[in-house]
């Protein structure tokens, strides 16, 4: 399950001998996270984020462990303990803020760790169960996400549980009993509020369990690197330990520098201002929008205006939205081309960051209002989001021309710092 | 047969999206969207300064007193302020005796049950209570206010698009009609017992301007009462009930903010230190 001349734990202190001889808890360790397991030596900034979502799930369940201790998960009290928690409880503030605020946070590193993968062909053989895991756990979280933005009772809390749970309500037939059986109710209410919580407490260690797989499975082939060519020998990696928990002691440093500014000195700005008036069943806000996160979902669910024949347009809404998180499933087997890493596929590059491009602009329209222009730019940039991954990346896959690979990692390295070098000093031709 | 598969998919979401804004933009062109009046006449906030704007800006102690000065005398007939306790009020710079006194002479008595009958009565507030509400319920709110519900102000200035900004502009913005709009929309005159603001978002609201007059309040501190001034006071206030944290969080965060900062610088050159050898030409 790893390079042959990966190094061996072999425990000095006696004390770690004798745990390490009933439980090799500590061997695991080694092997997963420490010096026992090697990486490729050029791993770039990008490959941070997983170690780094790995960092915002922690924050998320200390914050949250600690705020469900001062939380009445009761319709006619919900609003009011987050409030109390707001201003009585000692840190109260704090704990509500980094929650808040870390749920946005563990999006952003979870869509760089994503958009990584689909940059550097991650999800390719042999790492497609990698990849498979992490859109599990992308669907865990966003169902955790939205329970939770629930949990204060606000505006946007009741009528987003309203909306999202009446996406079911457009299947056919069963659509209807399905969301009263979701809701607990015909309408958000203390039943649903009830369950959410219960899930909503209950998701992350989900998460957290398929964490392990997602990174076990990593383990296997071990981890991916810029090049995409596969490590040939010991010169291609260092031990995962020190060299990349240092990178990554680093990364988390900028990571908490980021989030910190947000969470102290503006809180708020991510949040929509309606969820600070407690949820009113007989008062719809004028434009009801979920978190930032689930925007270019959104986007796509509201592009679809006009029926096609039988199918009404509701329908095909929800349909493509989840389509277009399922699509990426079948990553690994529409894109065929050999070649990983979107650095030597000149074709593929182009596409790719036109994607981010309509990515970003699917989240623009997701939070506007549905009217004009909004929902026609939505429109294109939904077609075109299906057809990148539907139609266009297998047909580059097959047609382009790759730029030809270096011979391996380490001769990608000395020649990167061959160059820089030989800039600043002059080094002795080997 | 994935491959295939997917283009199919791929074909008939990209198609039928294409469709449906061909169709869109045909009805776009043919029919163009009217403006709305809100569109048109709907105002942004005006600029205002505090002295809790910019990062590490706190409050100001005299204007918050003021502020609530005026939610006593003016804001507290309709609007409750449930999340806030008279307790809270020894953050705005009175003692405890202050606040005591504020407590027992608050026009609007707590609810409390006789301790001989059992019945139904009130009592004095106590520093511990929350502000009592105006009214017993929303029926009663909406039956004494031409059926319009004041809303509660504790979180106002977080529920709203630039809050305290919006409180400001909310207070000082009631005007009369703009020819203009009866002019372009002849159906938008602000209906009987409306009030036209073009900083509301739809233009009209049920509050009568509360702050009319300078001088409605008088201000122990000197400070001239104007009603610029009473909104910009109130505002700051409604602030603090929205926000009471807000200093301790501004000094925490600079405090993290600086440990981040070393703490990184310590982790980057940790980070350069481990990979001297293995960043250069062998």
């Amino acid at each position: 399950m790893s390079f042959p001349w990966a190094e061996q734990y072999t425990p000095k202190n006696p004390v770690m001998v004798w745990i390490d001889e009933k439980l090799p808890l500590p061997r695991l360790a080694y092997n997963a996270v420490g010096a026992g397991y090697p990486v490729p030596r050029n791993l770039n900034y990008f490959w941070n984020f997983g170690v780094l979502a790995g960092l915002a799930l922690m924050i998320q369940i200390i914050t949250g462990v600690v705020l469900a201790m001062h939380y009445g998960a009761n319709d006619l009290v919900a609003f009011n303990t987050v409030e109390q928690t707001m201003r009585d409880v000692n840190a109260g503030w704090l704990m509500r803020y980094a929650h808040a605020n870390g749920a946005s946070f563990f999006f952003i590193v979870v869509y760089l760790h994503i958009f990584r993968g689909l940059y550097f062909g991650s999800y390719k053989a042999p790492r497609e169960m990698v990849w498979l895991l992490g859109l599990v756990i992308f669907l865990l979280m966003m169902a955790t996400a939205f329970m939770g933005y629930v949990l204060p009772w606000g505006q946007m809390s009741y009528w987003g549980a309203k909306v999202i749970t009446g996406l079911f309500g457009a299947i056919p037939v069963v659509g209807e009993p399905i969301q009263t059986w979701l809701l607990g109710g015909f309408a958000p209410g203390n039943a649903s509020l009830n369950r959410f919580f219960s899930l909503h407490f209950l998701l992350p260690f989900v998460i957290a369990a398929v964490i392990m797989l997602h990174i076990w499975a990593l383990h296997i082939p071990g981890s991916s690197n810029p090049t995409g060519v596969e490590v040939k020998g010991p010169q291609d990696t260092v031990p995962f330990h020190p060299y990349y928990t240092s990178k990554d002691g680093f990364g988390a440093g900028i990571f908490l520098i980021a989030f910190c500014i947000l969470l102290f000195f503006a809180p708020n700005f991510l949040g929509h201002p309606d969820n600070y008036i407690e949820a009113n069943p007989l008062s719809t806000p004028a434009h009801i929008v979920p978190e930032w996160y689930f925007w270019p979902f959104y986007a796509i669910l509201r592009a679809f205006t006009v029926d096609f024949f039988f199918i009404p347009a509701k329908l095909l809404g929800v349909l493509a939205m989840f389509a277009s998180i399922l699509l990426l499933f079948f990553l690994p087997w529409l894109d065929t081309s050999p070649v990983r890493s979107g650095k030597y596929r000149p074709t593929f590059n182009k596409f790719f960051w036109i994607l981010i491009l309509d990515v970003l602009i699917l989240g623009y329209c997701g939070g506007a209002p549905a009217e004009e222009p909004f929902v026609m730019i939505s429109q294109v940039a939904s077609a075109y989001y299906f057809a990148h991954f539907l139609i266009i990346l297998p047909l580059i896959s097959r047609f382009e021309k790759p730029l030809p690979l270096p011979g391996s990692i380490t001769e990608a390295v000395l020649a990167k710092y061959g160059k820089t070098d030989g800039a600043t000093a002059a080094v002795p031709a080997e | 047969m994935v491959r295939i598969g997917a283009f199919l998919v791929g074909l008939f979401f990209a198609g039928w999206l294409l469709v449906s804004f061909l169709m869109g933009a045909v009805a776009y062109v043919s029919e163009p969207p009217q403006p709305t009046v809100e569109h048109e006449f709907h105002e942004l906030p005006k600029h205002v300064s505090f002295s809790f704007d910019g990062p590490l800006g706190g409050y100001d102690r005299q204007q918050l007193q003021r502020g609530f000065q005026v939610y006593k005398e003016v804001c507290s007939a309709c609007h409750s302020l449930k999340f806030v306790a008279f307790r809270d009020l020894e953050a705005l710079g009175y003692n405890e005796a202050e606040v005591k006194a504020i407590a027992k002479q608050w026009a609007i008595k707590t609810p409390s049950v006789d301790p001989a009958t059992g019945e139904a009565s009130t009592r004095d507030p106590m520093p511990a209570d929350y502000f009592p509400k105006p009214f017993a319920n929303n029926v009663a709110a909406a039956a004494a206010n031409n059926n319009a519900i004041p809303p509660d102000l504790s979180l106002m200035t977080k529920a709203r698009h630039h809050g305290s900004a919006y409180v400001y502009s909310l207070l000082t913005g009631y005007q009369a009609q703009p020819a203009a709009l009866i002019k372009e929309f002849p159906d938008s005159k602000t209906p009987e017992g409306l009030h036209y603001n073009p900083y509301f978002a739809n233009l009209n609201l049920a509050m009568a301007p509360p702050l009319t007059a300078e001088g409605q309040v008088t201000y122990s501190d000197g400070t001239k009462p104007t009603v610029d001034q009473m909104a910009k006071d109130v505002s700051a206030f409604l602030t603090w009930t929205a926000e009471p944290k807000l200093e301790n969080r501004r000094r925490a965060g600079l405090a993290t903010i600086i440990f981040l900062l070393i703490a990184t610088g310590l982790a980057y050159m940790s980070y350069q230190n481990i990979w001297a050898d293995k960043k250069k030409a062998a």
